[in-house]
């Protein structure tokens, strides 16, 4: 057999081996090292398979040699080689860029743990995409999970040790609740195998078992996903984590979280059950509309810029649950895309926030607070991190020719195609509350002059800029040429509907 | 009595999701987190248990066997929750250097008395 035939099982096994050999070796450099070459080895094969898939078809891994549904079953169709671009990319960019972050904000000799960590956490993010088994994906739930709560913990700030808690009681009870429904529906089909699982169910779709684990599946994976009155352990997670983490998080884990909810939805229970017989669709539009509205208004009145998007990102997350409740391929497709888009403006952000906390500490202090009162006249000191958060936070809003835009464009759609001119007034209402929240860093950054003891304050160096600009080029580059995100989400959600049909 | 393992595994969830919101003190929060992992346990046990089953190994004289699987399944979950358990704890334990403290109730008094002289002072 050729390695090539052995791609899917590589993408996880690269970073999960590379956490163990960074902890061995106890070294802050090497592991930095080997981590990135984990991730960077885990975006490479996400390449060949997503190549792979658009060229032969879903890819069906049977891990050693057992078939299924008796053996693990590894299952790469377009939906799943879509994510795994997007969470081993963003983790090949955030890990050149954190070496110079975490130097501040990490101590020396805790620097080996947080590679191995992080690499812990992708290879739980990469499984949790990869895998067609049930229990499998509660499995990799947990190991990302459990390491993310180990890297907020790492935060400098004392209250990361209070984010980190209460993430770890909502997230173990998001998972507990994830593992019940998993348990029901092994009750009643006796296979763990996803596929498997799906043709089983139709035997018994109306019996009370199945709906209950619909409904327990649903409130766990939302706790994971931070649906909007579910979100509470998430504005302190990423507020207080290290930069990089925060970026690396904002952009994958919820994003993971949606996808895992995607795939139970359209892959397992089918479309008839989810959004024909029950009023799952109707809760699920009144909480994005919720989300999209309250966070993004609570997103204005915030004082430090790192909880203000991160405010913003439960709105965001809004959006693509919005896509969701649609039921139709266009807003499937809207949904899809949003992953990205937003995933990829979000963790910009995040990045070029990282570079102006650092920027903003003096050497040997603890980390700055990037609170608005500091950021006067940010745009003469620091004008390429300025100009990077107001370029991704168009993207946010939904101004054309960022990626956002095209979002929002294909939730329009999906709401037109449906007649339901109400949800296209409040798209639109709520971008305006977008507007808000994004307008206040720029009156304060462009058009209020700096602090006279501001001159300490220098823009981030090389190694931070380039790749966070990487990234903001991205939000412009999807925002014009769609053949990529877009092309890639609607064959995905072509595929996922056939499925469930 | 048939649905008694049901009641018993309901019963251990509930009472774990009360303790972990009811509850103001880290360490018990963690108690009733347990609880509640561990009735996920008795949920996938108890109904791979046939009544006169042995174990899954084929033989002449044995007709009915009970379903290893659920075994196996829930000792990777003991694990996760074992591995949970502990880094709560660990992180329990920084807490209480960090704030002097395991009330959730009293580290929230002390952020907001924090919140208050920043406000005087600014």
């Amino acid at each position: 057999m050729s390695l090539s035939a052995h791609l899917p099982v590589l993408q996880v096994v690269l970073p999960l081996v590379s956490a163990p050999i960074a902890v061995l070796f106890r070294h802050g450099g090497f592991a930095a090292g080997i981590v990135t070459g984990g991730a960077w080895a885990a975006f490479a094969t996400a390449i060949g398979l997503w190549l792979h898939v658009a060229e032969f078809g879903t890819i069906s891994y049977h891990m050693g040699n057992w078939a299924p549904p008796w053996g693990i079953e590894y299952r790469v169709d377009r939906l799943t080689s879509f994510v795994l671009l997007l969470v081993s990319g963003t983790a090949a960019v955030v890990l050149p860029w954190s070496r110079a972050s975490i130097d501040r904000e990490i101590p020396e000799e805790l620097h080996y743990l947080y590679y191995a960590m992080f690499g812990l956490c992708l290879a739980g993010l990469l499984g949790i995409t990869v895998t067609g088994d049930a229990f499998n994906i509660f499995v990799f739930l947990e190991i990302s999970s459990l390491a993310t709560y180990v890297l907020i913990a790492m935060g400098r700030n004392r209250r990361a040790l209070a984010a980190a808690y209460r993430y770890l009681i909502m997230g173990s009870i998001g998972a507990t609740f994830i593992v019940i429904g998993i348990g029901f529906l092994y009750l009643m089909t006796g296979t763990l195998n996803l596929a498997d699982m799906a043709v089983r169910l139709r035997a018994v779709e109306n019996s009370r078992p199945v709906l209950v684990a619909l409904a327990f599946l649903t409130v766990g994976i939302s706790l994971k996903l931070a649906l909007f009155p579910l979100h509470q352990w998430l504005p302190n997670a990423y507020t207080y984590a290290p930069s990089a983490v925060t970026a690396f998080l904002a952009a994958t884990a919820t994003k993971v979280s949606v996808y895992v909810l995607i795939r139970f939805y359209y892959s397992v229970f089918g479309e008839s059950l989810v959004f024909e017989q029950l009023p799952l669709p109707q809760f699920m539009l009144a909480l994005s509309l919720l989300a999209m509205f309250a966070a993004s208004f609570i997103a204005i009145f915030q004082d430090n810029l790192k909880r203000l998007f991160a405010y913003s990102s439960v709105g965001q997350i809004g959006y693509i649950t919005l896509g969701l409740s649609f039921g139709s391929l266009t807003g499937l497709t809207g949904s899809i895309v949003h992953l990205l888009n937003h995933g990829v403006a979000k963790a910009a952000i995040f990045l070029l926030i990282g570079g102006l906390v650092l920027g903003m500490t003096k050497p040997g202090t603890v980390t700055a607070e990037p609170s608005f009162d500091r950021l006067a006249g940010l745009s003469k000191r620091m004008p390429y991190t300025s100009f990077g958060i107001v370029i991704a936070g168009l993207s946010l809003i939904g101004v054309p020719g960022t990626a956002g835009f095209i979002s929002k464009w294909h939730l329009i759609l999906a709401a037109l195609e449906q007649d339901q001119f109400w949800l296209v007034a409040a798209i639109v209402v709520s971008s305006l509350l977008a507007v808000a929240y994004v307008w206040r860093f720029v009156e304060v950054a462009y058009f209020t002059p700096p602090p006279e003891d501001s001159t300490s304050v220098q823009e981030a160096p090389l190694s931070l800029l380039v790749p966070a600009w990487l990234l903001v080029t991205a939000t412009i580059w999807f925002g014009f040429d769609t053949t990529f995100s877009v092309g890639s989400a609607s064959d995905a959600a072509q595929q996922l509907l056939k499925a469930a049909q | 009595m048939a649905h008694f393992m049901y009641i018993a595994t309901v019963f251990l969830m509930v009472a774990g999701l009360y303790i972990v919101m009811a509850r103001g003190n880290l360490i018990k929060k963690l108690i009733g987190l347990s609880i509640l992992q561990t009735s996920v346990y008795l949920l996938y046990i108890a109904p791979g248990k046939l009544l006169g089953g042995t174990a899954p190994i084929l033989a002449p004289q044995y007709t009915v066997y009970s379903n290893p699987l659920p075994h196996v399944l829930i000792l990777t979950a003991i694990v996760v929750g074992v591995a949970t358990l502990a880094l709560g704890l660990a992180i329990t334990v920084r807490i209480r250097e960090a704030y002097g403290t395991i009330e959730e109730d009293e580290i929230i008094a002390i952020e907001i008395e924090l919140l208050k002289k920043a406000d005087k002072l600014s």
